[in-house]
């Protein structure tokens, strides 16, 4: 016993050379349904433009193939996410969650601005980028600052930040974790960690 | 992983434990299938729960959470007992011949060194005897010796028979006989065996020797470096490797280089007391000769001219920390009031735990939190979570929105190593900017202000290389070449880590993607996959070279010069991962010299980076034992069949404790139940309770309890019901299930109930639930203890009581 071999690349040739009846009967599909499904994937990204990106979630690294069309006032659309066929990883397929990864990459639940809560605050406040970043900046002198150690007990030289810790990374593509790690060591961070541990 | 993905497709036998893989990673899953279906593999899932995984395996077993050592080294015994181990891989490719010098002991759940009042190990007794000429470790090829690691490990399992297995594990005798069968055969050379784990195995205080119990077998066995062998590691989050190897991580440099330690002065200092040592004449310890070169290139990277031969290529810019910093110890020293600000980008701590109650008090305790990130978390929530008085909340609090994966380009590295490229598909939504852009900014102001008004050490800071464009906006690509490194005196990419120097004239931001970005361009975008498999995947391994790029040097499979024979030919010929041609090695990208004629006398032993040069079955590495042994979770209803007088690990690390906090440890008096947490298809940590289509699937929190248990308590599917630890509780809906059931472990009977973690008071369900989410952290209940290697916390093992609201 064997899986069907026949992948959505095959699947589709064969579909389109006018022979599917029995390779797609094989599988179990109703061909007409699977044909107007395939037309009508084929409308919706008709002069799209075709993309590849990587799933965002588990680490299988399922790869996508992303459509995106340009809209006549000049925002993009995102079309479709599919799994790449050509990927020896995935074949093409996708999970629940990478299925749904439109749902995540465009949403009416994104943070829009830059926010701000004071001390004792009990609501949020729209800032500015300027704003954010000159306050955190002008924490992360005035932390590291106090919490810098030079020398220890022992006069050994240790140049570290005992009182900033960075978190995360998961999400990030591999180029900005190597570029935080870089900036927060260079900061004197020790405290520096991200999921592997949890 | 050791290996990859599709290559489990070429294992003989799959032994799953600690995952899921049909449920949590369940396109990886179907190359469990193609080695079931295809080649008739069997798949045996050792599990606390029956899930889609075990529907397809050909063995379930119901084993107790946290007891896999016990499971690992019953195996071992089974093999050493019944000399079914891979006898000419054993005797040349591991330890198994070095002599372990006198002294080392171990005795009633005890090795020699210990200290209880330190709760620590002395390991100097854990060594080699050696040659005081040399330096090197005596050898007895016969393994006869009774101080050989063969013979000390055949007495250390000895121990784990199937009865002591069973009365541990809850496995029944035969059931666990029944898999010995199997394991066992795996040991001929034309047989082959992986074994695949996730945070199942690593979430417990003996997380670091669970996963070594397995390596240790599959030393034993000859399946390390092989195709269809290994030690497999499914990791959960998209890019969780790479920001691993680029070492967002307390205890590193990239490359796994060690974080340098107070007292070192000198380069030469430093690689002193980190690189490997070598052990055996034969030994390359390609690592530890090479230490030097990969440190001072990345040093070269980072501070440029300011890292300069005569002041130790800025060795003293680096950071040496004073002790463990890893995730637990942030919150530990934020309690402390040690802790002023904390920086967090798609990670939320208050979800994430353990212990999410005490984690949130510390985040209140900081004087200011940054959170960046694309949607809300509960991180960026917490000062307004249910039951919180906000106006009683000193911390100031930040939150940045960051793009979306797809919003930018770069690369995810998979769980096998793959490091694949992904285009940017959408400009950023609203005012979203990209983390690294954040970060690239908010240094420059910081920089600004050391500029203008001095501060502690600014050197790093003003020296640190900046060569992109645009400072402020620095590409993915210009880091991604960065991290590749150059050869400064040609201005030529790099492309093998082996030409890196340590005189100053190489740059790498991380040696172990040297050579993934070659002056011809970058070799991740590469896409020759399954549309030609005849031309991508010429050895028809499954390696397809051409499809991204592989970390270190493409290579596919590691250690696979471990995957022939001593002539270097095949184990299996059917399934190669390198072999000898006569001239050269072909196959898979050598782990080795690709010239080195196996025949020489002076040929070097098949694993190049440690010091042994061969696999360890014995291991000074590890700070809690040279060998894995079983320890009880630090909460457990049973004490330690095989020691109770030291029933859990003695060096587990006890933070409260330590803290001088209370101590907030159940006992199965006031918490009888065995609980483990977990992960369900739908979702993925938290971010996914704001996608409605995985929401609409898995709507609500709910905890899965056993029919027999449900029964005693009167609770139906449904119910609402309290789960509730020593440190919290959380209140949600009950499904009861015969996935889970009753078992038999020392003697007495014991439940294990099931918790999914996916559910807090940020997201589209908690926004449709009248309590917003108040009690549905999962974390809430999870103790603040850390495995004695790692400080990974013990998610996967606690107890808990429940009750009927």
């Amino acid at each position: 016993m064997s899986l069907p071999t026949v992948t959505r690349r095959d699947f589709l040739k064969v579909g389109a050379a006018g022979a599917s009846a029995l390779a797609a009967a094989g599988l179990g599909f109703d061909v007409a349904l699977a044909e107007s499904t395939k037309v009508k994937q084929q409308l919706r990204i008709a002069g799209a433009k075709e993309l590849h990106s990587v799933c965002p979630y588990c680490a299988v690294g399922c790869s996508l193939v992303a459509y995106t069309r340009q809209k006549s006032d000049g925002s993009v659309q995102l079309l479709q996410i599919e799994g790449d066929p050509d990927s020896p990883v995935n074949e093409g397929r996708l999970c629940p969650k990478g299925a749904t990864a439109m749902q995540l990459a465009v949403s009416p639940r994104r943070v829009e601005s830059p926010q701000y809560r004071a001390p004792g605050a009990t609501g949020w406040k729209s800032v500015s980028w300027d704003f954010v970043l000159d306050k955190i900046a002008q924490n992360v002198k005035s932390s590291r600052d106090a919490t810098f150690v030079t020398t220890d007990g022992n006069g050994n030289t240790v140049n570290r930040t005992e009182g900033i810790a960075f978190a995360g990374g998961a999400a990030f593509s591999s180029e900005e974790g190597y570029f935080a790690t870089k900036l927060m060591r260079s900061l004197g961070l020790v405290h520096l960690e991200q999921q592997a541990r949890v | 992983m050791t290996n990859h993905w599709r290559d489990i497709k070429n294992a003989d036998l799959i032994l799953i434990n600690g995952a899921n893989p049909a449920e949590a990673h369940p396109v990886g899953f179907q190359w469990f299938m193609r080695a079931k279906l295809d080649r008739g593999a069997k798949i045996i899932h050792a599990d606390p729960r029956f899930t889609r995984t075990s529907a397809v395996a050909d063995m379930y077993l119901r084993i107790r959470t946290g007891s896999d050592v016990a499971y690992f080294g019953g195996l071992i015994n089974h093999v050493l007992q019944n000399n079914l181990f891979h006898d000419e891989y054993v005797r040349n490719y591991t330890n198994a011949s070095f002599l372990v010098k006198d002294g080392y002991a171990f005795t009633d759940g005890l090795f020699s060194g210990y200290s209880a009042s330190a709760r620590s190990y002395n390991i100097a007794s854990w060594s080699y005897d050696t040659d005081p000429a040399t330096t090197f470790a005596n050898r007895d090829m016969t393994l006869q010796n009774p101080r050989s690691v063969f013979q000390l490990m055949k007495a250390h399992y000895a121990r784990y028979t199937p009865e002591m297995v069973s009365s541990i594990t809850g496995i029944p005798v035969a059931d666990f006989n029944k898999v010995a069968d199997m394991v066992g055969q795996m040991g001929k050379p034309d047989k082959v065996m992986t074994i695949v784990y996730a945070v199942g195995l690593t979430h417990h205080t003996t997380g670091g020797q669970l996963i070594r119990s397995g390596a240790v077998l599959q030393l034993l066995l000859g399946n390390m470096g092989r195709p269809g062998g290994g030690m497999n590691a499914e990791r959960g989050h998209a890019n969780i490797q790479g920001n691993t190897d680029h070492a967002i991580s307390w205890e590193i440099l990239p490359g796994y280089l060690k974080i340098p330690a107070p007292g070192q002065k000198t380069i030469a200092d430093y690689v002193a007391q980190s690189a490997p040592k070598k052990s055996d004449k034969n030994s390359w310890n390609f690592f530890g000769t090479n230490y030097s070169k990969f440190m001072v290139s990345t040093l070269k990277a980072w501070y440029g001219d300011a890292a300069k031969k005569d002041n130790e290529f800025a060795f003293n810019f680096v950071p040496k920390p004073a002790g463990n910093a890893s995730w637990m110890t942030i919150y530990d020293q934020a309690l402390k009031g040690k802790m002023e600000g904390l920086m967090l980008s798609g990670m939320t701590a208050a979800s994430i735990g353990p212990d999410s109650n005490q984690v949130r008090q510390a985040l209140a305790k900081l004087k200011w939190l940054v959170i960046m990130d694309a949607l809300p978390t509960t991180s960026s929530e917490f000062w307004h979570a249910p039951g919180v008085d906000a106006s009683q909340v000193q911390t100031e609090v930040f939150m940045l929105p960051a793009t979306h994966w797809i919003e930018k380009e770069g690369s995810f590295v998979n769980s096998g190593r793959w490091s694949q490229w992904k285009d940017q598909v959408l400009p950023p939504q609203g005012q979203a900017r990209h983390d690294h852009w954040i970060l690239a900014d908010l240094f420059q102001r910081v920089k600004t202000l050391y500029k203008t008004q001095g501060g502690k050490f600014p050197d790093p800071i003003m020296s640190l290389t900046f060569d992109y464009k645009d400072p402020l906006k620095p590409d993915l690509d210009e880091i991604a070449k960065e991290i590749n490194g150059k050869d400064l005196s040609t201005g030529k990419q790099m492309t093998t880590f082996a030409n890196l120097k340590d005189d100053g004239t190489t740059t790498t931001g991380d040696w172990i993607y040297t050579g993934s970005y070659l002056d011809t361009g970058n070799l991740m975008k590469r896409r020759q996959g399954i549309q030609d498999p005849h031309t991508n995947d010429p050895t028809g391994m499954g390696f397809y070279p051409n499809w991204s790029w592989s970390w270190p040097l493409n290579r596919r499979v590691m250690y696979n010069r471990a995957s022939a024979d001593l002539n270097g030919k095949a184990w299996d010929a059917a399934r190669p991962g390198i072999t000898w041609n006569g001239s050269k090695w072909v196959g898979d990208v050598p782990d080795y010299p690709a010239t080195m004629d196996p025949h020489d006398p002076n040929a070097y032993l098949p694993f190049i980076m440690n010091g042994e040069g061969v696999g360890r079955l014995f291991s000074n590495g590890m700070v809690d034992g040279p060998f894995p042994e079983h320890y009880e979770p630090v909460e457990s209803p049973v004490q330690n069949p095989l020691h109770p007088t030291n029933s859990a690990s003695p060096v587990a690390f006890l933070y409260d404790k330590a803290a001088g906090r209370p101590d907030r440890f159940g006992t199965a008096k006031d918490f009888p139940y065995i609980a483990t947490s977990y992960r369900l298809t739908e979702h993925e940590h938290y971010v996914t309770q704001h996608v409605p289509h995985l929401v609409q699937l898995q709507p609500k929190p709910f905890v899965e309890i056993p029919q027999e248990l449900a029964s005693e308590k009167g609770i139906k599917s449904g119910d609402q019901v309290r789960v509730s630890s020593k440190r919290g509780k959380v209140e949600v809906l009950a499904l009861v299930t015969k996935r889970l059931g009753p078992m038999t472990v020392a003697g007495q009977k014991v439940y294990q109930i099931g918790i999914p973690i996916h559910w807090g008071y940020v997201g589209l369900s908690a926004d449709s639930d009248p309590s917003h989410g108040r009690y549905w952290l999962a974390n809430a209940l999870t103790p603040f203890v850390g495995d004695a290697n790692a400080r990974t916390p013990e998610f996967k093992a606690f107890l808990v009581n429940l009750e009927k609201i």
